[in-house]
């Protein structure tokens, strides 16, 4: 037994060193080869992209006010926020990574699920209803309520951005990537369409084209991947433990894929990726902004309710998509062939298979798997689907960019609340652009960088800056004005820099022989450090304006509590 | 405003709805932590318990609790969104309207 454990820890570590990235990753690392033109696939897509171009055509013809732009009119309910909501959780990184996961190494596949989970209900306990009722576009409307407008939002401004470049740039990559593989596109191409179409849903459509394009795409990706989980389970008399045994039996680690392996080593890496993904998720400006659409506190709350649901139940699709790539392209075909794998590499290997020999990387394992259930015409479909989850994640984190430039910083600290509402929008929109035009950019720039860290960057800022902030000034009565800044620039730039001497940059990214710091993930230190500035520098705070400020909460309390006075829906 | 929200402050019913939903939603946070963090420390201490079979399949106990904990979560949010928007909202609703 021991010494089959040992085995097990030493085949798993090779990979378990890689997890966090892979599963935090766009989808497609490294070069990749230009698939022939897959036609199926193009003209779904292209299907997708008809029919959300004329949602925004809807949607721009209602979206008149900054409500509207920002917010969908606070007119989405809890059902179909909570489709959102999960769409924008749902990205092209979970579906094609933790499926990819399963696929490799089995069971580590459920525990990274569960750390994406857990945040959820957290975030409906003590967050969903105080935001709704406090906040009005953005989640420094809420951060900065009793606050210094200036210095709060510039901070709030600053931490969205920052978490919206770095998500925007693994997306981008990440699109480019994938379409080359999938839809035998050029990289430049593909980056070009995302970037065109994602600056067409929001700068026409603004929330409500944001929001539909996200409810589409969620429900034609929970619609492939059940299919594709009752194909796989009905070969197996949906019988769970028959699929395990034929998975244990092909695979090359072979009963140890239902055990745990290295992904969790040490107890202060597990915490710290836990705190990361928990937290992080209640600092994601894109997923923020969601709960000022619902028109209050009791829809939001249902949000969270359905959004929990929808996501638990794709991750336990994905953990059996994942074992169903295991059965599917690891045992040879009739003709004792293996469709799916490099063949090179397994003449190579004498006949004998593992999971690394698939043909464009263990994160194309649904992809094939797709094509194995359903034919092409399927595999078209689950790849037009990859595209349309891309296209929507990045609408979402645009906005939420556009928004962070135009309410807080031009409208809040440049004009000081004296600006009208048409010259926000004006300034939102072409924000938009900007941020579209300079993202195909970076997407460029950034082609053949390895850019999977950048998710794990986006979370620990939205974590170590956004979310002590935005908890702090709904909890804490004594926050103030200086500890607000201290503690969330202290936990923006630990968060950074902690990053930065890791193990993922410094070593894997920079070469450097050994990292200066030996934790993959900053999380439990940066965020940690950042509620302590904010204690710190709140307490020793005896200014005037601290003192108005602790006096102002009793009123903020009670709206947060209560809804008293909180937006309402707009009347359409 | 400044009236009606000494009203609220000063309402008995509002103080009992802090401290009702605030001991539920801690509770259920609680729960929930203990849920997951009980799994991680299965998964960082007790290897050989989550990769033992149940009976004489290849089903480890891991996968049962794994999605034990999935479900427990939506399972958990649908408990607070129930008394929430029930109980909690009523009471809500009774003290706004007090304080007109």
């Amino acid at each position: 037994m021991r010494s089959m454990f040992t085995r097990l820890g030493a085949a798993a570590a090779a990979a378990g060193a890689l997890l966090p990235t892979v599963a935090l990753a766009a989808a497609v690392e490294g070069a990749v080869q230009k698939q022939t033109t897959n036609y199926e696939a193009i003209i779904m897509f292209a299907i997708f992209v008809i029919a959300t171009l004329g949602i925004t055509y809807w949607a721009a013809r209602r979206t008149k006010s900054a409500k509207d732009f920002y917010a969908a009119g606070g007119g989405i309910t809890g059902f179909q926020n909570g489709l959102a909501i999960a769409g924008d959780y749902m990205s092209a990184a979970s579906f094609l990574g933790i499926a990819g996961l399963v696929y490799s190494s089995g069971f580590d596949g459920l525990i990274y699920s569960v750390g994406w989970l857990v945040g959820w209900p957290l975030i409906l306990f003590l967050i969903a209803e105080r935001l709704r009722n406090l906040g009005k576009y953005t989640f420094a409307d809420v951060a900065s309520y009793r606050f210094q407008q200036t210095p709060i939002r510039t901070l709030a401004a600053c931490g969205s951005l920052a978490t919206v470049t770095f998500y925007l740039i693994a997306q981008m990559v990440g699109a480019g990537k994938l379409i080359q593989l999938l839809f035998g596109m050029d990289y430049l191409w593909a980056v070009v369409i995302v970037g065109v179409l994602m600056i067409a849903y929001v700068t026409f459509g603004g929330m409500l084209a944001t929001t539909w394009v996200q409810i589409i795409k969620a429900v034609l990706l929970l619609s492939g991947a059940s299919f594709m989980a009752i194909m796989i389970l009905a070969k197996f008399g949906f019988s769970p433990e028959a699929l395990f045994k034929r998975a244990t039996e092909v695979h090359a680690n072979g009963i140890t894929i239902m055990q745990p392996g290295a992904l969790v080593t040490d107890p202060i890496s597990a915490i710290s990726l836990g705190m990361a993904l928990m937290f992080g998720t209640a600092g994601l400006p894109h997923i923020l902004m969601r709960f000022f659409t619902v028109a209050d506190a009791k829809e939001a709350r249902k949000s969270v309710f359905y959004a929990t649901g929808f996501i638990g139940y794709f991750y336990i699709l994905t953990f059996t998509i994942g074992f169903g790539a295991i059965v599917l392209i690891l045992a040879p075909d009739a003709s004792g062939a293996y469709p799916f794998l490099d063949a090179a590499k397994v003449a190579a290997a004498g006949g004998k298979v593992t999971p690394a020999m698939i043909i464009g990387g263990t994160n194309m394992a649904a992809i094939h798997t797709a094509h194995a259930v359903g034919g092409n015409l399927f595999y078209g479909f689950i790849s037009a689907v990859a595209f349309a989850t891309i296209l929507a994640v990045v609408a979402g984190l645009t906005l939420a960019g556009a928004s962070a430039v135009s309410h807080d910083l031009y409208a809040s600290v440049f004009a000081k609340g004296r600006v009208s509402e048409r010259d926000e929008i004006r300034v939102s929109k072409i924000t938009t652009v900007v941020i579209g035009i300079i993202s195909i950019f970076l997407g460029v720039a950034f082609e053949n960088q390895n850019v999977a860290f950048m998710v794990g960057l986006a979370f620990a800022i939205a974590a170590s800056a956004n979310f002590p902030i935005l908890l702090m000034s709904m909890f804490w009565k004594r926050m103030t004005t200086r500890g607000a800044v201290m503690g969330g620039w202290i936990g923006l730039i630990s968060a950074v820099v902690m990053l930065v001497l890791g193990p993922t940059v410094w070593k894997s990214v920079l070469g450097n022989p050994a990292a200066i710091i030996p934790y993959d993930n900053p999380g439990l230190f940066s965020i940690t450090l950042a509620f302590l500035g904010i204690w710190f520098f709140s307490i020793t705070d005896n200014s005037q304006t601290a003192k108005e400020e602790q006096r102002a909460f009793d009123a903020q309390y009670i709206r947060s509590q209560t809804g008293l006075g909180a937006e309402g829906a707009s009347a359409h | 405003m400044q009236a009606n929200a000494q009203k609220i402050l000063n309402n008995p019913k509002f103080q009992e709805l802090i401290a009702k939903r605030s001991a539920f939603a801690w509770t259920l946070s609680v729960i929930m932590l203990v849920i997951y963090f009980g799994f991680i420390l299965l998964v960082a201490f007790g290897k050989e318990f989550l990769g033992t079979p149940i009976g004489s399949g290849v089903t480890t106990w891991g996968v049962p609790i794994g999605v034990f904990t999935i479900v427990s979560a939506f399972i958990l949010t649908g408990i607070y969104v129930r008394r929430a928007n029930g109980e909690f909202d009523e009471l809500n609703r009774q003290i706004l309207e007090e304080s007109k």
